[in-house]
């Protein structure tokens, strides 16, 4: 059996070793240490040790690495036609599988799909396996899994990329518990080696530290990625791919679950849920000017939000103001404009992921903690930069 | 009646780590751990629908004895039961050896009408083992649920699909995933906690399971192989954008493009 083998003879310092769990999941039981059901099988026991005290033992399973090949992109579709992560899947799937001199498939699920299958031909995948059907038209897990099912029996992929939605997050999972085999959440990085084998790196413990996670005996090799991550592939004049119909039978389409409903969700318009955020301060002249800024984070769509002497002569709605006594976001990216950037605002957002900071003064606090530095007048440079993203300009 | 299963798990209560970028080794000071919050909302939900239609609420996890905190918790909640699956065998699982050993484990106790799971863990962040249960155990499975209403022979739940919302009707048995902020989780109660205090939890090891071949829980079980934990390189850059306004405009643009927040 795989796991951690401890060799009691060869410990001196029981105590000392004990405590080289960063789980506490080492035990001294009479003259003894054994590892209780705490133990993850880390390795961090076997990495201090400095004189084999402890070993990770695997038992070698046995894999037959011909009978899978290529990569798979599970193409999504939502409301408005192709998913947009499904295309950067498709982006890396042509780099993984021109490593190792493969082909690109796709999986696509759905009603009505010919429009969408050749889009994805456009995207470089060499052969769209369409499941298209009435049954198919919203997503319900049982039809959905027993297509993926399907198409993994059919086509025998070596990797699958999925993209990490909601639909995703929660397909991937199901086909990969009834292959047993792999499944990677939320790659940021990946690889192919030489041999196949998937190279899958993901942040773990809130994003603290990096994995780099293997899935060496079982295929396919499964992977989610979120939107944004990975570059879109480049769209070619003169698809070469085909699309292939698949058909399921009938008893595979049906569900436990009923669809009751299908509506458009309603954009939720706070900044503490925003992604993007652009946000006024008091550079800005006048009320009125705060139309330049809001022209910036519509050209974005991003959320306005603003200082507190903006909200404090009712120029914007306090439920807007970023800081101490308003709200604290955690956006991917801000714009901050004619802010100087106060202990108590830079409190609301510093944990922004990317900082832009546009203001007059060189020495304001903020260009201590951005980013992107524009020491300018925010009345010159937005509006070349509504220019530059082709946004209206004011 | 309603004989609802919520999943829960013990995480440690920091997600302060690091690597120690000579060794590679995990730097982590002491085991604190709480319960993973996520698994609160689901508590919640699981709490508002007994009240609502009656039936009992149990709680399972998969850890190390030590898992009884969380478990006393949960009955200071409000839970009925309690089981932790707790082996040796069961270490270094991933997720898909975790979901067989909860599947195994939810066979074991049987008659559960819904189980109930998190969003994700804040340790292991996957959001994969609600829906890998389900498999397990061949029941239907939604997930990023946003309400649950209970309804003669099952339930109806919202799920947010990111840009569209779709109402469901699942009937029973069935798994569903529970998104957070769905509700406002109750706060322990001493009352609860006192008269729980002896309350008896359930533990059961590999002897206990339906399967007890060791090779498919633990790390023979996971078909994932982490190979190294290193720290996270800092790509943010930090510069100045300078020249005309035209000249930072531009570079503003083009970093933007860069960073995918415009096309």
């Amino acid at each position: 059996m795989s796991g951690l083998l401890i060799h009691n003879e060869k410990i001196t310092d029981r105590e000392a070793f004990v405590k080289s769990c960063p789980f506490g999941a080492l035990e001294i039981q009479g003259n003894k240490v054994v590892a209780t059901s705490a133990c993850r099988v880390c390795g961090v026991c076997v990495k201090r040790a400095q004189n084999g005290e402890a070993e990770i033992v695997t038992e070698e399973k046995l894999l037959d690495r011909t009978a899978w090949t290529g990569v798979a992109v599970y193409a999504e579709r939502g409301m408005e036609g192709i998913h947009p992560v499904s295309f950067e899947l498709l982006g890396k799937a042509r780099e993984l599988a021109d490593k190792v001199g493969e082909k690109v498939t796709c999986l696509l699920v759905g009603c009505g799909v010919t429009d969408a299958a050749n889009e994805l031909l456009r995207y470089g995948a060499d052969e769209v396996y369409t499941y298209d059907h009435a049954a198919l038209g919203d997503f319900r897990m049982e039809p959905y899994a027993a297509a993926f099912e399907d198409f993994i029996e059919k086509t025998h992929p070596n990797a699958i990329l999925v993209g990490a939605t909601t639909l995703g997050r929660q397909l991937a999972p199901r086909v990969a518990a009834r292959f047993a085999t792999g499944l990677t959440a939320d790659c940021t990085i990946l690889d192919m080696e030489e041999n196949g084998d998937l190279v899958q790196i993901r942040p773990a413990f809130g994003g603290n530290i990096m994995a780099k996670i293997l899935t060496p005996a079982t295929r396919p090799q499964l992977a989610t990625v979120r939107y944004k991550v990975m570059n879109e592939a480049t769209p070619r004049d003169n698809p070469a791919g085909k699309v292939v119909p698949m058909t399921l039978p009938k008893e595979k389409l049906v569900s436990a679950v009923e669809i009751l409903e299908v509506r458009p969700k309603e954009k939720e318009k706070t900044i503490e849920s925003a992604d993007i955020i652009v946000a006024a301060g008091r550079g800005v002249r006048s009320k009125e000017d705060l139309a330049l800024v809001e022209a910036l984070a519509d050209a974005l769509g991003a959320e306005l939000a603003a200082t507190r002497p903006l909200v404090e002569a009712g120029w914007v709605n306090p439920r807007r103001q970023i800081g101490l006594s308003g709200r604290t976001v955690r956006p991917k990216l801000i714009i901050t404009c004619g802010i100087s950037g106060s202990v108590q605002f830079a409190a609301g957002m510093k944990g922004a992921e990317c900082i832009v900071a546009i203001n007059k003064d060189e020495n304001a606090p903020i260009f201590n903690i951005a980013n992107y530095s524009l020491v300018g007048d925010l009345y010159d440079i937005i509006p070349k930069l509504l220019a530059e993203l082709g946004g209206k300009t004011v | 009646m309603m004989n609802i299963l919520v999943l829960i798990k013990q995480v440690p209560a920091s997600n302060k780590v690091e690597v120690d970028p000579v060794t590679g080794v995990l730097k982590r000071n002491g085991a604190a751990s709480k319960m993973n919050p996520y698994d609160l909302f689901t508590i919640e939900t699981a709490l508002q629908l007994r009240e609502a239609v009656g039936g009992e609420v149990s709680v399972m996890t998969m850890g190390p004895p030590q898992a009884e905190k969380i478990m006393r918790e949960a009955y200071s909640l409000g839970v009925d039961r309690g089981y932790i699956l707790s082996d040796r065998a069961f270490a270094g699982a991933d997720v898909l050896a975790t979901a067989y050993t909860l599947a195994q484990g939810i066979e074991k106790a049987g008659g559960f009408d819904l189980i109930l799971c998190g969003k994700q863990t804040t340790d292991g962040d996957t959001a994969q083992v609600g829906p890998e249960v389900a498999e397990r155990l061949g029941l239907p499975s939604i997930a990023g649920v946003t309400s649950v209403e209970p309804q003669e022979g099952g339930i109806v739940v919202e799920m947010d699909m990111g840009e569209s919302i779709q109402k469901a009707r699942l009937s029973f048995p069935c798994l569903v995933c529970v998104d957070k902020d769905v509700n406002q989780p109750r706060l322990p109660s001493y009352r609860l906690r006192e008269a729980t205090r002896t309350r008896e939890i359930t533990i059961w090891s590999l002897a206990d399971l339906p399967d007890r071949d060791k090779t498919h829980y633990g790390l023979d079980g996971s078909a994932t192989q982490v190979q190294k934990i290193f720290p996270p390189t800092d790509n943010r850059e930090r510069m100045n954008l300078t020249g005309s306004p035209d000249d930072m405009a531009k570079a503003l643009a083009g970093k933007l493009r860069d960073l995918k927040f415009v096309r």
